[in-house]
């Protein structure tokens, strides 16, 4: 345990804590990620505290907290370096650890919605600006000189007239003892020199020898494994069962069911649960469980209607959980039935019937796509050690604020009673969002009395639910007799939601504009999936546009350009969610880079396609060859404005992970189900895209501006869909409408 | 009792013969670098090296380990210094980091076999071991600059 000097209580921190996440760290519980021992420094057993996110010895060791949980958008590093750059410091010698969780003193610590830099990014210079200022302010009064003659570098302090010169750490003890002040001027973005260069991951040395960083690797005294036998299918649930041959296998100490949530139980927004009744086995290692589960006899029975209360961000709710055992035929056959009815209209503009009654042509598409599942490479694992009086969950979980919350309901703990660890996320794409792994952990532990991982296998982890919904859409655009763009319409639908996102483009640049939607409900439990809902949208109407500036004779990249200036100059209706400037912006720039149709790129079969969601704007041209018969994508070139980058070389290889990912979900992903049994179990059976099916070049660049950073997690992903999608016309020679493009044992022989 | 020899060190386990070497070097041993991902030779996350080849330890028998000499992410370098690695961290190869070693390991018999190996090479080589993160690139590109490393000494 560090020692941590303070002179504030928590209520003086409280008192003060308008600054997001100023404060005091009483104690901290490692999971001892980053000791200083690691940069071949001694451990110091003394620091002070200067807000909640930096700590600083004597000896001028400086640590920083991540408040964010990490699944591999580098928040570990990025996040750090924005409190370093204002704190003025050598980032060489910077500790950096995984903070706790406590969203009093660290913020939201809320990994998703592409929101990490971009509801840290003030917070972070903040606290970092404050505690530069409390050592100035301590080495103004120990000097007794004015602290406007100070100047900092590199965690010194200098002050020119005398000569005088000190380190941050011999400032701390006294500066942990001053309020911490607000108001603290910024520095010039354009000055930056920490954050805005690329550095290196801060795990990166434990990442390549193998360290225990990520859940699975969580090691506990006494700890025992534990794992759940779910029913077969979506639909059903556990009757009856007989453990006694499981029993008698060796290293099995209990086999139970219980329930994760009471009936009546009122959902909070991330608490999706597949299956209710838990049929657990426990015993004392992995292989032994894995064992021992395969003899459960086991009955099972379909479910009947439920109706289940959700109580989350969108306000309450009551959700049907349809009965019946659903196949993938029977989905797209609801699905196309539904379709044909009458839907909520989302948005109008103008008057779109008369214009499509009127028009010269009409051009409509329909495009449709499977459930996916998110496939991390860490399955779904908790840690969890609950007693009569307190809980220790630890693992990887992109919210510990959001399960709190639900841990305490179920367990009957008070919220400060529950200590929540962060540990590496090996992926989470928005599946780590949801809690029921670390509910059911919870439980578990409960009702053994004893410390227990909670393992799903891959076949668990990809059948067991939270899937990526199933959308359809069909679109209509309605030209004149001089091929103008009149009037478009999209009516979008899915299982369990639409996908549609009615005020953005080309949203406001149609004068006769209609957006709807239609739900259905299912049974197949689903979740947020990187990019929820554009993911699919910008996959149908990137396409369509390409279809559309085709039958209006434009180049697509021209089309976007003319609906975008009149966007600007002259939008159409209201709540228009993007900046036409900031989209052509990008448009304009991968049009230049990627040597838009100059002819020594005539060999490339382009398509090209871009979107706006979490607030950042992406672009793509995908150059497509045939490779021993097979469509490739050899070369991409990739347009961002997400404003100020932070880390730029872990940004472009975000980038270039979301177009690789875009690519082999375009192509090959889908889960199916077959009477409620996904059909798709492990990656035997589910295609993922592999190395040899990766471009030889990807190459991003960056809008470069001075606007506060906003997400870049997910806006590159959903448009490398729709450019996959119009190379392969001009690849194929004709259009693909439904996901995935190249994967027949998921699609039918639809498009093969 | 099972006597394995692995990273140049002696252990003896109390485990099934059956048992996946994979879930002995986690749930016994203690070496957690080796990950599991799938289970079936799929993924590539749980690759070691038995006697200097690359094997799925997820469905490679404690029982053929026995008398073999195994080597997995932890004792792949003394000191971190195996040229992939450094190349690894040059490159910045990692986004969430989980099929990295997995990663590694495979290349390391690449690496050993071919010294200048091509991106068709590292396809070949490569194309077991999954990265959902989508890391390909990178991978490709830190595993020739690990050849010049260890072209150059």
């Amino acid at each position: 345990m560090e020692n941590t000097k303070t002179n504030y209580s928590r209520r003086a921190f409280l008192r003060s804590s308008a600054l997001a996440g100023g404060g005091l760290m009483i104690s901290f519980s490692a999971l001892a990620k980053f000791s200083p021992a690691d940069k071949g420094i001694d451990v110091p057993d003394q620091w002070y505290e200067l807000t909640g996110y930096i700590k600083i010895t004597p000896d001028n060791i400086i640590k920083i907290y991540n408040p964010n949980p990490e699944f591999g958008q580098n928040v570990m590093t990025s996040l750090p370096m924005i409190v370093a750059e204002e704190l003025d410091i050598d980032w060489s010698k910077v500790i950096v650890e995984m903070g706790p969780h406590d969203n009093v003193k660290l913020g939201p610590q809320f990994t998703g919605g592409s929101n990490s830099v971009r509801m840290y990014w003030k917070p972070l210079r903040e606290a970092g600006a404050a505690a530069r200022n409390m050592l100035m302010q301590a080495a103004a009064q120990s000097w007794n000189v004015p602290v406007e003659e100070l100047t900092t570098k590199a965690g010194m302090i200098y002050h020119e007239k005398s000569g005088k010169s000190g380190t941050y750490g011999s400032f701390a003890s006294k500066a942990a003892g001053l309020a911490i002040p607000k108001g603290i001027k910024l520095k010039d973005v354009k000055t930056f020199t920490i954050a805005r260069s690329s550095k290196k991951n801060v795990e990166g040395s434990k990442i390549v020898s193998g360290k225990p960083l990520f859940g699975l690797d969580y090691k506990h005294e006494g700890m025992q494994i534990a794992m759940i036998h779910h029913p077969p299918a979506f639909g059903m649930k556990l009757k009856s069962f007989d453990a006694s041959e499981t029993l008698k296998m060796p290293g099995i100490k209990d086999v139970f069911n219980l329930k994760l949530y009471d009936d009546g139980y009122e959902q909070a927004g991330f608490d999706t649960r597949t299956f209710n009744d838990l049929l657990v086995v426990v015993g004392r290692s992995t292989w032994e469980v894995i064992n021992a589960r395969r003899k459960l006899i086991v009955q099972w029975e379909t479910i009947s209607e439920t109706k289940e209360t959700v109580n989350g961000f969108g306000g309450k709710q009551v959700v049907t959980i349809p009965a019946g055992l659903e196949s993938t035929e029977t989905q797209i056959q609801k699905m196309q039935e539904r379709a044909k009815e009458p839907a909520k209209v989302l948005r109008k503009d103008g008057d779109p019937e008369t214009a499509f009654k009127n028009a010269a042509l009409v051009i409509e598409r329909t495009y449709t796509a499977p459930f996916l599942a998110h496939n991390c490479m860490e399955p779904l694992n908790f840690f969890a050690h609950v007693t009569d009086d307190k809980a220790l969950v630890v693992g990887n979980h992109q919210a510990p604020g959001w399960i709190e919350p639900t841990l305490s309901k179920v367990l009957g703990l008070p919220p400060d009673k529950i200590e929540i660890q962060m540990t590496r996320m090996g992926g989470g794409f928005g599946q780590r969002a949801y809690g029921h792994a670390v509910t059911e952990a919870a439980l578990i532990s409960k009702k053994i009395k004893a410390p227990v991982k909670l393992i799903y296998t891959r076949e668990d982890d990809m059948t067991y639910g939270i899937h990526r919904p199933m959308y359809t859409a069909t679109y209509r655009a309605a030209l004149d007799a001089n091929k103008n763009l009149v009037a478009f319409h999209v009516k979008g639908g899915g299982l369990p939601e639409h996908p549609i996102h009615a005020n953005r483009f080309p949203a406001g640049t149609v004068d006769n504009y209609l957006a709807e939607g239609w739900e259905l409900p299912t049974n197949i439990t689903i979740g947020a999936f990187r990019a929820p809902r554009s993911n699919f949208n910008a996959a149908a109407e990137q396409s369509f546009l390409d279809e559309v500036a085709e039958a209006m004779g434009k180049d697509p990249i021209d089309l976007r350009l003319e609906l975008l200036k009149r966007g600007k100059e002259n939008p159409v209706g209201k709540n228009n969610e993007y900046d036409a400037d900031r989209y052509a912006g990008v448009l304009k720039l991968v049009k230049e880079k990627s040597g838009w149709g100059k002819p020594e790129n005539k060999k490339y079969n382009r398509g090209v396609a871009a979107y706006f969601c979490h607030n950042s704007y992406a672009a793509h041209v995908v150059d497509m060859v045939k490779k021993d018969g097979q469509p490739y994508v050899e070369r991409v070139f990739s347009a961002m404005d997400c404003g100020i980058v932070v880390n730029p070389d872990a940004a472009t290889n975000m980038v270039q992970g979301a177009v690789v990912d875009g690519i082999g979900n375009a192509f090959y992903g889908g889960l199916m189900h077959k009477d409620g049994v996904p059909v798709q179990n492990n990656f035997n059976r589910y295609r993922m895209i592999r190395i040899h099916e990766a471009p030889k070049k990807i190459e991003v660049h960056f809008v470069q501006n001075d606007i506060d950073p906003t997400g870049l997690g997910e806006p590159p992903f959903p448009p490398v869909f729709g450019a996959v999608a119009n190379a392969l016309y001009k690849t194929e020679g004709k259009r693909f409408y439904q996901q995935p493009f190249k994967n027949p044992q998921v699609n039918n022989n639809r498009n093969a | 009792m099972i006597t394995l020899n692995i990273n140049k060190k002696t252990y003896n386990v109390d485990v099934d013969p059956e048992t996946p070497l994979l879930w002995v070097l986690r749930d016994v041993i203690n070496l957690v670098g080796t990950k599991y991902g799938c289970g079936v030779a799929q993924c590539g996350a749980c690759v070691v090296h038995l006697n200097g080849e690359a094997v799925r330890s997820c469905v490679t028998k404690v029982s053929r380990a026995v008398g073999q000499k195994v080597v997995t992410i932890e004792g792949l370098s003394e000191n971190n210094d195996h040229p992939l690695q450094k190349a690894w961290l040059e490159v910045d190869v990692a986004q969430c980091g989980y099929c990295q070693s997995g990663q590694i390991m495979s290349a390391a018999v690449l690496l050993r076999e071919n010294k200048n190996p091509t991106d068709k090479d590292i396809d070949a080589a490569m194309a077991g071991n999954l990265c959902r993160c989508g890391t390909y690139l990178r991978i490709r590109d830190a595993i020739k600059l690990a050849a010049d490393i260890q072209r150059k000494g």
